[in-house]
């Protein structure tokens, strides 16, 4: 046993901080830039502190490094004294120290209790068996990802908010899914019975089996599953995995204990600055009970680490509660509550909107006098939440006809300008953040978004204030008459989506009229391409024209990929992964003469290595004849459209996935885009193409197709999301080239479509409105544009390989027929690879590095 | 050394491409990168690249930064001056750099 902390300097006061979830962090971080106190933090879980919120993004790719708020290293460089799984089971109130489970003892002076909550298990007989689990930390996430991978039914037991985020995570990662409820509706809490009802259709329309009105009685040895639940009523339910989501119970067992005052059902009980019965401890975040109420979100637990850290220093702001209002997104649906969503306040008068075809159903509720906003209920349509809620929040008077705020159509609408709202008004409720603040931010310097984020911190909890955030910061940037610079280098003071429309609109043929009308000096090497690439996409002229030639990377000026030893590999088109064996032995005999490398590539064609640029024509000029054509693996462009067999061969295959594929590659080649652009489809749920990696990823359902968008492979993967689901062949394509030439429009320069939509204002939702619903009125041109340079495709290499123009490009050198001879290769596996420099040197070939040399002082004035 | 220097000519204008590169073979087997950034201007520096090791420079994108002219590699995007052959994000790095003029449509380099 050894007494911690006991050795620091006797000036510090001494803050012991039992739990580092995301409110214990918090409560951390208010004292960054205070030297008086000397901080222990003491974490039962094997990490510091993540972002919970965000939790099911583990199941879609993030890690927990990802997920991380904070880093050892960091916690060192605060002076933070830290132990991981140390759980503290013992506090002496009088000795004023606490002890861990391993025995380790800490003094403080004061305590802070940051212990969090659990998820309430029902107490069903059976309910410990194998494979029945939790959801709220990231060890219980790989639990239910071992279970998942070997089941195939799940069932989530609560159908509150974070149930239905279970649920939604059983179903991507596969599951038959079923959410089961005591109560007679979904998301009780926040929503009322039609709203339920709703939000149940909706969901159950996606796929997930909902059973209300179900007391699970116990859990027994399945048939076809692993368990079988038995309900009240007689029936049940097999499946394989269970998952409890039950509501939360406050981690109070320290405060139960060590005799600190505890809610009547439970919760360490707090005043107005977070001190519990004992003035030197405090407790913040869910285990903490304020006024008889436990906040399950994390902006109220944000709150009250500010009032106790702040009390603690001598502040004296007090913490007076925290609004409840949501607005999350539930397998797509949105949903939001505002408020008194049941108006239960006395003499309140509801106005409802609600829409059967679009499954859209909308409730305000209105005080007595219909002056101010109560509460409000949104499913399937949450776009008018921002505006509903600083009415609610900041008591703002409503319109002579409230109902104007959820109607669709009415022309007259209220929007609640940002204008309108006091500085007083909240802007991001995670972190407290309000208008004024936002001001002062402004004032203080900052220009753009990113600064006012770093200097307020809004927008850096759930996320859910960011298109407001964006809103007022954007408002001030005007009224002050900045300006956010994202010029794309020193030539141009434009971006990329500036100069596409420069170029679109006033019709700019070539690089040298963009210059001289809006740019400055030559050029370079970030500029060039990137309108070299804008000017293809939307003229899709030759790319080796004379004019924009000198615009184009190496590997597009030789339409090869340079490699290291600077010859290029080759590869040709072929749609799908489809090759007959004509050409494949067509592939292999020119191979065999040229004597290249060959390799078939991870985007399912076949790669030929090592050709010298003076023999590029020559090789194309065969693979042409044979009946091939350039694939753009050099190019910003389409790559591969990958495909499973499908339905023509493979006994699952529920669509014709080749077909598709080879319709879509050929549809799409030759289109220059910001960035490149994958595709994949399969032809059936198994996925054999890996559709969900790719830019667009197409999966066949019995119905037709779900189209996926924005995932990626490479150094930061993504999942790709859903965009719609069961679409026929006909509106699949459009989709795909409305969304394609939107992001040909708007992405920034070499972003691929993944960054592109986490960029994106309003993310995938916006998309949605804008490829589905046509929100900007656009879908048209999009299509047109589309069809121009699908119409206007041509293979660059035939076009190059008969101009003689062209190929005198491709000499070696410009005074002589000799072949580069520092290009050199040795065998392996019966293939060539380039010589090492070592092998070189050994060959006597080798150049040597050239000496540095000042040649200015030679320079004349050509 | 440098007095034995003379221009030689290596090709002629309608052998470069416009604000793009060729490549020339000396005849101590050396290969030139020359650029054409003008009706009546070229620029020629060692075709050699010692970053990327490889002979390949004249493939790169010309550009200009603050009024110096440079070519940026093809392989890992170092650029070099056209003018003195330094390098512009490495100062270790740079390359021999050859004077360089056009008189009569011939395409001439100080060697
Ligand atoms: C040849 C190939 C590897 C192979 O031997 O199989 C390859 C080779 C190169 N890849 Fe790749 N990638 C190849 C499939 C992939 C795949 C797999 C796929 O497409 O399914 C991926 C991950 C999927 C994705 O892109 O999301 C992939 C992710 C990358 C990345 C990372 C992109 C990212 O968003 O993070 C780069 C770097 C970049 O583009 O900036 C890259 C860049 C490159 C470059 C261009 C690197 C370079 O500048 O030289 C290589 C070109 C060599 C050449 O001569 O073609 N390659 N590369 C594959 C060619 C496929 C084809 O038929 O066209
Ligand atoms: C899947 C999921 C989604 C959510 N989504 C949202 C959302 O969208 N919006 C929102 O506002 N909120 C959301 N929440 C709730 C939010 O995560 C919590 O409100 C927030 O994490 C509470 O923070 P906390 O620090 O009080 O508790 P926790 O984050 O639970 O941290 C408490 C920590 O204390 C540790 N601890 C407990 N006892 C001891 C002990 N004796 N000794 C040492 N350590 C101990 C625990 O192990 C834990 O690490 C979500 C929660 C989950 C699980
Ligand atoms: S993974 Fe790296 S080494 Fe391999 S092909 Fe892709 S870029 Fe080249
Ligand atoms: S409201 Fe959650 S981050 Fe701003």
């Amino acid at each position: 046993m050894s007494l911690h902390a006991l050795s620091q300097p006797a000036d510090k006061q001494r803050i012991v901080v039992v739990g580092n979830g995301m409110v214990g962090h918090h409560f951390v971080e208010q004292f960054t830039e205070n030297d008086n106190y000397q901080l222990t933090v003491l974490s039962a879980e094997p990490r510091l502190a993540y972002d919970r919120v965000h939790l099911s993004e583990y199941f879609t790719g993030k890690t927990a490094d990802d997920l991380a708020l904070t880093t050892p290293e960091q916690y060192q460089k605060l002076g933070v004294d830290f132990h991981l799984d140390a759980k503290v089971v013992e506090i002496d109130k009088s000795a004023k120290t606490v002890r861990t489970a391993q025995g380790q003892i800490f003094a403080y002076d004061k305590l802070v209790l940051a212990t969090g909550s659990y998820p309430f298990v029902p107490p069903i007989p059976g309910k410990e068996r194998e494979h029945c689990l939790v959801y709220r930390t990231i060890d219980d996430l790989k639990q239910i990802q071992a279970s998942a991978n070997q089941g195939k039914v799940g069932v989530v037991v609560g159908g509150g908010l974070l149930g239905l985020e279970a649920a939604n995570a059983l179903k991507e990662l596969g599951l038959d899914t079923h959410v089961v409820e005591f109560a007679p509706q979904l998301m009780g809490v926040q929503l009322d019975q039609l709203g339920g009802q709703l939000l149940r259709k909706k969901i159950e329309d996606l796929g997930v089996s909902v059973h209300t009105e179900k007391a699970t009685q116990q859990i027994v040895d399945g048939e076809q599953c692993v368990h079988r639940m038995e309900f009240a009523d007689g029936s049940y339910l097999e499946t394989d995995l269970i998952l409890f989501s039950a509501g939360i119970r406050p981690y109070d067992n320290l405060a139960r204990e060590f005799e600190l005052t505890i809610g009547e059902r439970g919760g360490i009980v707090v005043n107005n600055q977070c001190q519990t019965s004992d003035e030197h401890i405090y407790a913040i975040g869910e285990c903490a009970l304020w006024n008889n109420f436990i906040f399950g979100l994390v902006a109220p637990g944000y709150a009250m680490a500010k009032v106790a850290a702040g009390h603690i220093q001598g502040e004296t702001e007090s913490f007076t509660g925290a609004d409840m209002s949501t607005k999350l997104k539930l397998m797509g649906v949105e949903v939001g509550s505002i408020g008194d969503a049941h108006a239960k306040t006395a003499g309140a008068q509801c106005f409802t909107y609600q829409n059967d075809r679009d499954v859209i159903y909308k409730k305000i509720v209105v005080s007595q006098d219909g002056k101010n906003l109560l509460g409000a209920v949104l499913v399937g349509d949450t776009s008018e939440y921002d505006t509903l809620l600083q009415y609610a929040l900041n008591g703002i008077e409503l319109p002579e006809n409230p109902d104007s705020l959820i109607l669709p159509s009415s022309n007259e609408k209220p929007s609640l300008g940002v204008d309108a709202l006091p500085d007083s008004a909240t802007i991001c409720s995670c972190l407290n953040v309000t208008k004024g603040d936002i001001v002062g931010a402004v004032d203080a310097g900052a220009t753009d978004i990113a600064s006012v984020k770093a200097v307020t911190k809004a927008s850096t909890g759930c996320g859910g204030c960011a298109a407001l955030l964006k809103n007022v910061a954007e408002h001030e940037f005007a009224k002050r008459g900045l300006e956010v610079k994202k010029d794309i280098c020193s030539h141009f003071a434009y971006s990329r989506t500036e100069l596409f429309h420069i170029i679109k609109a006033e019709k700019i043929r070539n690089f040298d009229t963009l210059l001289e009308k809006h740019g400055q000096g030559m050029g370079c090497e970030i500029c060039k391409p990137a309108v070299g690439s804008i000017l293809a996409s939307i003229w899709n002229d030759y790319i080796l024209k004379s004019d924009h030639l000198p615009l184009q990377d190496t590997n597009d000026i030789y339409l090869g990929n340079m490699q290291k030893d600077g010859t290029y590999s080759i590869v040709p088109r072929m749609p799908g992964g489809e090759v007959t064996p004509d050409k494949l032995i067509a592939i292999g005999e020119i191979a065999k003469e040229y004597n290249l490398y060959t390799k078939v590539t991870g985007g399912q064609r076949i790669d030929l290595f090592g050709a010298r640029v003076d023999q590029l024509p020559d090789i194309w000029e065969k693979l042409i004849a044979a009946g091939m054509e350039t694939g753009h693996a050099y190019g910003k462009s389409l790559r591969t459209v990958k495909s499973c067999v499908g339905s023509t061969w493979c006994r699952y295959g529920v669509q014709d996935s080749m077909s598709m594929a080879i319709f879509l590659e050929n549809r799409y080649k030759g289109l220059r885009t910001p960035h490149k652009v994958k595709f994949a489809v399969s032809g059936c749920t198994r996925e054999c193409a890996e559709a969900q990696s790719k830019d667009i990823g197409v999966i066949a359902t019995e119905n037709g197709w779900n189209l996926y968008v924005s995932g990626n492979g490479g150094m930061k993967p993504r999942h790709a999301d859903l965009f719609a689901t069961d679409l026929d062949d006909a509106t699949l394509v459009k989709y795909i080239d409305r969304y394609l030439m939107f992001y040909v429009r708007m992405a920034d320069r070499l972003q691929r479509t993944s960054v592109w939509l986490e960029s994106l204002e309003g993310g995938l939702e916006y998309m949605q409105k804008v490829v589905i619903d046509d929100h900007l009125g656009i879908n048209d041109e999009l299509e047109k544009q589309m069809s121009a340079v699908v119409d206007s495709y041509q293979c660059e290499w035939k076009t190059t390989i008969n101009s003689p123009e062209q190929l005198k490009r491709f000499r070696q050198f410009v005074n002589s027929d000799k072949t580069d001879t520092s290009i050199q290769f040795v065998n392996e596996r019966e293939q060539i690879r380039p010589a090492t420099i070592t092998e070189k040197a050994a060959s006597g070939l080798l150049i040597d590095t050239v000496t540095i040399t000042d040649k200015s002082d030679e320079l004349t004035p050509a | 050394m440098s007095n034995s220097k003379a221009w030689q000519t290596i090709c002629q204008t309608q052998d470069l491409v416009k604000h793009s590169g060729v490549c020339a073979l000396l005849e101590n087997e050396e290969q030139i990168a020359i650029f054409q950034t003008d009706d009546q201007q070229a620029f020629s520096i060692s075709n050699w690249d010692p970053a990327g090791k490889a002979n390949v420079l004249y493939r790169g994108i010309i550009g200009d930064e603050n009024g110096e002219i440079f070519v940026a590699s093809p392989l890992y995007k170092e650029r070099f001056s056209l003018q003195t052959g330094k390098c512009l994000d490495d100062e270790q790095l740079a390359v021999t750099s050859y004077q360089t003029r056009i008189i009569n449509d011939n395409v001439q380099v100080l060697i």
